[in-house]
């Protein structure tokens, strides 16, 4: 059966050798997990920023984010920027707001651009990972620090906690963030770990295909850095599957080493529904079954759909909803022309 | 230092600088307002805004024992020295959420008027003297005081100011609203809890018992019928009534919690005996444990308007176009005034409680905050030439 040579491909009789795996997981968790206190030393931080010779970009993608989005300026604009000068610049990437997100960052002193407005030849998508595939062409940085809109919480450390792994070892190329700690409690240690999307559907995932990928205690996190070579070498869907496919497109190009990860301690942001996460869910699936296909050579990989099914039901009836969620993905940015020659690359 | 025109000229360009400067200080204002800072409880909120000392570079940077944060900013001369002062705790100790917003034209949170943005200021402000390359004359002291609010009893500031080994020769006490506010003088104040407890033994089963809520509505409406005098003005706050558990259990235990402030000394302590004695007289009259908890007292005094610290202060709000709010306070001014030293009160910008949501959660308005923090400058500047001429 067709089935039978993909199935049997990635369900081999044989498990991996688990104990590889676990003493991988175990020698990357000691040397590339982080607190972010560990690089709270700012001057340090500049200082090698400069030794590194390189320049750094935070961007905050945005949609709706009026409640918050000034909180966050101010705050990192104020301290990474005109107190220690470790940002070069602070940039909203807007995906069309409707309140008055744009004015207000503006007013705050940041850059606000459009993302419909950016490589307008390449036409609009909407979604987070558009504006983040945008930001690396309209921001200059040689790293570039991607931070939500959403956070109530803000303080510096969620900056420079993330490029700080990437300024002291220039072998990392992108850096996670991940926000609670395991607590030890009295009957033993509380499992620490990620959202519900995280704990049911891709840790389970990685751990089926990728198990050196659970290493992340949040890989769903929307808070990272990373050097721009290698997010230019990647593709961007431009939805739900952002974050996953960074993870996995970097885990295929340069191993786990590649990465760090780093403890922000807290993050108080909204909360999402179930069904908003089944959509989230229905999204990453797709991109993760397109690496599969990709990196695990499942050349009989059935094809899917791209139409969510809920219910919903008021008194007596019962509806089921279709929800159409393609996850369309940007091609590597270095492949555009434009970016090329913005870039001075042959 | 120049003459006060001289200072006035300079406003246009401080402004600016100010208005340049601003996100730092609003940085400032958000970290060090989301750290909880309970009276008695301020050691963490202390502990960034001595941080904030260390990095502008103040010398001697320090707690002392009640724990207050100090920094010391050296005058070129040195001669005199000035207090600048904030109260660091806040009233309620359980906020669960203390996060602050910052939307387009305000900042909304707990405690953001009360006393937030003073003491952002206090932190700010050597940042801002060396932006606008003010080199004063004399020694600024920068006092981040603790337990000023309830019990405290501005116990912080007075200890400071008996206990501290440089004399201070003027005062300028910073609250975070309202600019404009100009305060040379205290109101007399007493502020106090009458406590009201069911005895032991209690006949619970006696139809008809009261319990502690109808003795203490009868304190409420003697004490309302006391009359009070217009000249010198005189007003009773009431402020807190707790008690109970349920609609139909009788209250063991209540507290009404009120404040007492008047211009004159007198008519506090008149008052305060006419209390006692609607106390121990309801008291007997009930059967219930009836007592008076005197939680702080200051008495009224101050500048007198003509003084030239007044006179300096209001050519200042002037110049701003600011219009002088002249009244009486009962903030942390009246410690410089028991310990003799000549001080003001001043507001930064403008706000108000937020009632709709509650009354802990204070929104205050972000663009006045620039032409608040000018104000301090010029003030601090034209006390730098002295405060008795």
């Amino acid at each position: 059966m067709k089935q039978d040579s993909w199935f049997r491909r990635w369900f081999p009789a044989h498990s991996p050798d688990v104990a590889d795996v676990s003493d991988t997981i175990r020698a990357w968790t000691t040397t590339h997990t982080f607190h972010h206190s560990q690089f709270s030393d700012l001057s340090r931080l500049v200082q090698a920023k400069r030794q590194q010779d390189v320049t750094i970009s935070l961007c905050l993608p945005t949609l709706n984010e009026e409640r918050t989005i000034g909180k966050e300026i101010v705050l990192l604009k104020a301290e990474l920027m005109d107190r220690n000068p470790l940002l070069d610049e602070i940039a909203v990437l807007d995906s069309g707001s409707s309140d008055r997100t744009r004015e207000i960052a503006a007013s705050f002193g940041a850059n606000v651009h459009l993302a419909s407005e950016i490589l307008p030849e390449e036409g609009i998508k909407r979604g987070k990972g558009e504006n983040l595939w945008k930001a690396l062409y309209q921001m200059k940085g040689d790293i570039i620090i991607y931070i939500d809109a959403d956070i109530t919480n803000i303080r510096p450390h969620f900056a420079y906690g993330l490029v700080g792994p990437l300024l002291e070892d220039p072998n990392l190329k992108y850096v996670k963030a991940f926000y609670e700690r395991p607590l030890t409690l009295a009957s033993g240690t509380r499992v620490s770990g990620g959202g519900r999307v995280t704990e049911i559907l891709v840790r389970p995932l990685f751990s089926l295909f990728f198990p050196e990928l659970t290493a992340f205690v949040q890989p769903l996190s929307g808070e990272y850095a990373a050097r721009r070579e290698a997010l230019e070498r990647i593709p961007f869907p431009i939805g739900y599957g952002v974050e996953t496919a960074h993870l996995l497109d970097i885990y295929n190009l340069w191993g786990l080493n590649a990465f760090a990860q780093v403890d922000l301690d807290q993050r108080i942001h909204r909360n999402q529904s179930t069904h908003a996460l089944g959509k989230m869910s229905f999204g990453i699936l797709q991109t993760f079954f397109s690496r599969l296909k990709e990196f695990k050579d499942c050349s009989g990989f059935p094809e899917w759909a791209e139409v969510l099914r809920q219910h919903q039901c008021q008194d007596n009836n019962y509806e089921q909803i279709e929800i159409l969620i393609t996850e369309d993905e940007r091609p590597p940015i270095r492949n555009l022309e434009s970016y090329r020659r913005k870039f001075g690359q042959a | 230092m120049e003459t006060l025109a001289q200072i006035l000229e300079h406003f246009p360009a401080w402004l600016k600088a100010a208005l340049d400067a601003r996100s730092l200080f609003m940085s400032d204002l958000v970290m060090l307002g989301e750290i909880p800072s309970p009276t008695y409880g301020e050691a963490p909120r202390i502990e960034f805004i001595l941080n904030r000392f260390f990095e502008a570079g103040l010398d001697r940077c320090s707690t002392d024992t009640k724990g207050n944060g100090i920094g010391f900013l050296p005058g070129t001369h040195g001669r005199q020295t000035i207090l600048v002062a904030a109260h660091a705790d806040t009233l309620v100790t359980d906020c669960k959420d203390q996060s602050i917003e910052i939307r387009e034209n305000r900042m909304i949170g707990p405690f953001v008027g009360d006393n937030c943005i003073a003491l952002a200021a206090l932190t700010h402000l050597p940042t801002l003297l060396q932006n606008l390359q003010v080199r004063l004359k004399s020694n600024v002291i920068l006092l981040a005081s603790t337990r000023a609010l309830g019990r405290g009893n501005l116990e912080g500031i007075r200890h400071f100011l008996t206990h501290g080994n440089i004399r201070c020769d003027s005062g300028l006490c910073l609250e975070s609203v309202q600019l404009g506010r100009m305060n040379y003088a205290c109101m007399g104040m007493m502020r106090a809890e009458i406590h009201c407890q069911l005895p032991d033994p209690y006949n619970w089963a006696q139809f008809g018992a009261t319990g502690t809520i109808i003795p203490v509505a009868d304190v409420v409406m003697r004490i309302s019928r006391i009359p009070l005098p217009k000249r010198p003005l005189t007003t009773i706050i009431m402020g807190r009534l707790n008690g109970g558990i349920a609609h139909n259990n009788i209250a063991r235990e209540v507290t009404l919690g009120f404040e007492i402030r008047s211009e004159s000394g007198d008519i506090l302590r008149e008052l305060k005996e006419r209390i006692e004695d609607i106390a121990e007289e309801t008291s007997a009259q009930s059967g219930t444990r009836i007592t008076l908890d005197i939680l702080s007292q200051r008495d009224p005094g101050g500048l007198d308007i003509g003084h030239p610290l007044v006179k300096k202060g209001r050519s200042v709000l002037s110049a701003l176009g600011i219009p002088p709010l002249l009244y009486p306070t009962t903030s942390q001014l009246s410690a410089l005034r028991d310990a003799g030293i000549p001080g003001l009160t001043i507001g930064i910008t403008t706000g108000e409680r937020r009632n709709d949501l509650d009354e802990i959660d204070e929104s205050v308005a972000i663009e006045p905050m620039t032409t608040g923090l000018t104000q301090l400058v010029g003030i601090l500047a034209a006390m730098d030439e002295g405060v008795t001429a």
